[in-house]
């Protein structure tokens, strides 16, 4: 069974760190924890579920795979949309009004989706069901859920590709370590926040669609992987992008073997590990 | 009161602070000049404790404080301005100063009483602000002072602490040219009424020979040259090194 | 304050004023209305002391829903429990012990940091409980929750009364009371050097740490007060609302904490009782009207950030300002 238990903690954690990179993303770039985030992850399942239910099974499978991507797509526009009209004047503002203001964008949101999706919940396990299970070392195992870590693999590199070898990447990176001099070294602070803010909704967006195959998208699906999110920050450290990586994996780990031997106090070991790593060591793992 | 004795304080290859040998008197008023970078700021940070040195003993009234906290320091006697000025930018100058006057006193676990109840308190800090010719804005809130009443009542909160030394890290840095010696004659009116003993960096010449009783240059980290303010002014290695004059 | 002093200031005036008029409102509004009213007031003590750490401090906690519950369900616990200690007299002092007990410990793991960090903290740590109370259900009633009877009050004993006769007649009473102490002690500790210690933490912690104010501890301080009076509120709560969930420290219920007292404005003393007065009201008018509420104070929000950011208390107060200097 710890094999299982492994496989698990290792699927949760790809899950968690396409989250919390998106929020360690644009809290680094832009110094504002989006309280949001967890609206932009529901948007993502619901419209993938929403797009795999309406095309059924008319398309050859690999497409099914591809309707995927609709999560990232619509985060990523909701965000687009969001930092356009609401974010970008929150950045001279105090802390207090940043996440107020997400807050309010979180309720707005949530009831967004309760008119367009209504109360139902949307089941869409096709990708899911499609690709069967595979035998690891004399276990049956869900070939999705390692599709699932393969995508956050890609992804994780992909960014840290980005962020080490682009430009832009490297201008994002600026940002984040001295708003007021790269300011001043004249880069477009207006429109890389505004990609910062995309690339990390859609991140969301996309995780949120990876998981609908498994789990139905019902309202109020964001709430636990903020919090969860919040918890790989913390612990991770702020804006950190290899604190996300160890802080998911160590909160994915916790869960797998948690839910495996004190069912129902799963949560909350998770939070008493976080606070006594956040006793010894305040910054997080990784903070600056 | 204050002996520094071979203090040394080195960043990498950088001898900000090497083996200086400094006494301060009571009442004493004395200024450190030198090129940017010849360690002022570093002794100042010493003598208050933000850094600890790597070697040598600073005595204050013959304790050693060498490696006591900056909050001890205080407790003590050693007070700071700051070249940026730190204050309480909410709330008023009398409550600015009121408030060092109850830290000091211990009475900041007081919870219930209106901080006007305590009548003497509130007679002192105007006390304070009146000796820095400041009673008048003391319903004012930080934002609406000028420059020089700020660095003005950032002194007035060391002077609250009945600091005993006080170090000053150029007082008129940002105050207009006219109002420079306005807001030193406030100063040292003020520190001469009290017999404060004072450490001051400065750079207008001006005001170093004007308001010092003596004169510390310092150079690499050294102590160059020290004496009367207008023997230091006529010093010919003080003039070719820190004013750049080869006569 | 003497009486003489007080008759000089027309602050305690108006004080004065609203109180006694407080003390009709049972003969003036309907049970419905009445009630919505005591949410309102339960929530103003909730606003006092959670603006003491926002406010005064400097710190922005999105978890003060869980000194919320610890209050609420020390009351609820208490009645499933300990029955015959089943009494307000008892009740209160209890909830502000639990409160004070839990502030102090998640306190000391938030106050080693400020800002954003501090809120994020102050958030999981909330989650925490929720955790606590929503998977322990054979303890806490998890998602059901707990029912709350009617407390007996030194010895009076309500049985057979009906919850909206106890809420019109002494509750309503002991209810002003108790929000009119924890006004005046709040009044008190704002003004006194320990309050002005706190502001100048807010607004200089590198200073207020040279003047000899030992940040950290102080910051503590402040949690603890705010703790208890948010507890306080959320025991008073209980009484009125009759039952209690674990939703009371999920961070959502945490957040319209923060609502109310940015909707009064946090820079005025008296800003928060207002926003949690018309918060009260805004909520339940938006729940009455359409299902989707969440949209119509999530905009709500969203507009006052961007238009009033000093809330209502705040405007009408720069509006006065504005008058004051026109009739001069």
């Amino acid at each position: 069974m710890w094999v299982i238990y492994t496989l698990n903690g290792l699927y949760f954690a790809a899950l968690l760190f396409l989250i919390s990179l998106g929020l360690n993303i644009i809290l680094g770039v832009m110094g504002i924890l989006n309280l949001a985030h967890g609206s932009l992850y529901a948007i993502g399942a619901f419209i993938a579920a929403w797009v795999i239910i309406a095309i059924g099974m008319k398309v050859p499978p690999f497409f099914l795979y591809v309707t995927l991507l609709s999560g990232l797509v619509l985060a990523g526009i909701v965000g687009f949309l969001m930092e356009k009209s609401l974010i970008r004047f929150m950045y001279k503002r105090t802390l207090e009004y940043q996440l107020l203001l997400t807050f309010g964008v979180l309720m707005l949101l949530e009831d967004v989706i309760k008119m367009i999706w209504g109360g139902q919940a949307y089941y869409a396990s096709a990708p899911f069901d499609l690709l069967g299970k595979v035998d690891i070392g004399g276990h049956v195992y869900p070939t999705y859920f390692l599709f699932v870590m393969a995508i956050a693999l890609i992804a994780g590199l992909f960014i840290w590709l980005f962020m080490s070898k682009t430009k832009l990447g490297i201008m994002l990176r600026a940002i984040s370590l001295d708003r007021e001099m790269a300011t001043g070294l004249g880069l477009d602070i207006n429109r890389l926040s505004t990609f910062a803010f995309v690339l990390g909704s859609g991140l969301a967006g996309l995780a949120g669609a990876l998981v609908v195959p498994t789990t139905p998208a019902l309202l109020g699906f964001g709430h636990e992987p903020l919090i969860l999110g919040f918890i790989v920050v913390v612990v991770g450290g702020l804006g950190s992008l290899k604190g996300a990586l160890v802080g998911s994996l160590l909160v994915g780990f916790t869960r797998s073997f948690g839910i495996a031997i004190f069912p129902e106090i799963e949560l909350p070991l998770l939070f008493l590990i976080a606070g006594i790593i956040l006793v010894v060591k305040p910054e997080g793992l990784f903070g600056r | 009161m204050l002996a520094i004795d071979n203090l040394k304080k080195h960043f990498g290859f950088v001898k900000a602070v090497d083996n200086i040998n400094l006494d301060i008197e009571e009442g004493e008023i004395v200024s450190i000049i030198g090129t940017n970078g010849a360690g002022k700021t570093t002794l100042v940070n010493l003598i208050s404790g933000y850094i600890k040195p790597d070697s040598g003993r600073i005595l204050f009234f013959n304790k050693d404080i060498t490696y006591a906290s900056p909050y001890v320091r205080i407790k003590l006697g050693v007070g700071r301005s700051f070249q940026l000025i730190q204050l309480f930018g909410g709330i008023t100058v009398l409550d600015n100063v009121r408030t060092a006057l109850f830290s000091k006193y211990g009475m900041i676990r007081r919870g219930l009483l209106s901080a006007d109840r305590y009548s003497s308190v509130t007679e002192e800090a105007i006390k304070i602000l009146d000796n820095f010719n400041m009673a008048d804005k003391r319903n004012l809130t930080p934002k609406g002072l000028s420059e020089g009443d700020l660095k003005i009542l950032d002194i007035a909160i060391a002077f609250a602490l009945k600091s005993k030394l006080l170090l000053l890290d150029e007082p008129t840095s940002g105050v207009a040219t006219s109002d420079k010696f306005k807001v030193m004659d406030s100063i040292v009116s003020a520190i001469k009424k009290e017999g404060i003993s004072t450490l001051i960096i400065e750079h207008d010449m001006d005001i170093v020979s004007g308001y010092s009783d003596r004169v510390v240059v310092m150079h690499e980290g050294r102590i160059m040259a020290q004496g009367k303010p207008d023997e230091i002014m006529e010093n010919k290695e003080v003039k070719a090194t820190v004013f750049g004059i080869v006569s | 304050m003497g009486l003489k002093q007080i008759s000089k200031n027309p602050r305690w005036i108006i004080y004065l004023l609203i109180f006694i008029a407080l003390l009709f409102i049972p003969r003036m509004l309907s049970i419905h209305d009445l009630m919505l009213f005591e949410y309102g007031i339960t929530f103003a003590i909730v606003g006092l002391g959670f603006n003491l750490l926002l406010g005064y401090t400097g710190l922005l906690s999105f978890g003060h829903g869980a000194y919320f519950a610890a209050g609420a369900y020390s009351v609820a616990m208490i009645a499933k429990y300990l029955p015959q200690a089943y009494s307000l007299e008892i009740l209160i002092p209890a909830s502000l012990f639990f409160s004070l007990i839990l502030s102090i410990i998640f306190g000391f793991v938030c106050v080693r940091h400020t800002k954003i960090f501090f809120s994020i903290l102050a958030l999981s740590l909330s989650m925490l409980l929720f955790a606590l109370l929503f998977k322990l259900y054979h303890i806490t009633g998890g998602s059901d929750g707990l029912r709350v009877p009617l407390p007996t009050l030194f010895g009076m004993s309500f049985k057979g009364i009906r919850r909206p006769e106890f809420l019109s007649g002494t509750y309503y009473y002991f209810l002003l009371g108790v929000f009119s102490i924890s006004f005046l002690v709040m009044r008190g500790i704002v003004s006194s050097p320990f309050g002005k210690a706190l502001q100048a933490i807010r607004d200089n912690e590198v200073r207020a740490e040279l003047i000899g104010i030992r940040v950290r501890r102080y910051r503590l301080y402040a949690f603890m007060i705010s703790g208890m009076f948010v507890g306080l509120g959320g025991a008073l709560w209980t009484f009125v609302n009759g039952h209690v969930t674990a939703d009371l420290s999920h961070w959502v219920f945490s957040g319209e904490i923060v609502y109310m007292t940015l909707l009064g404005g946090f820079g005025i003393f008296e800003g928060p009782i207002i926003g949690a007065m018309i918060f009260t009201y805004l909520k339940l008018y938006a729940m009455g009207n359409t299902q989707y509420w969440m949209f119509v104070i999530g905009a709500t929000l969203i507009v006052l950030v961007l238009i009033l950011p000093n809330g209502v208390a705040g405007a009408v107060s720069s509006l006065w300002t504005k008058v004051k200097k026109k009739t001069n």
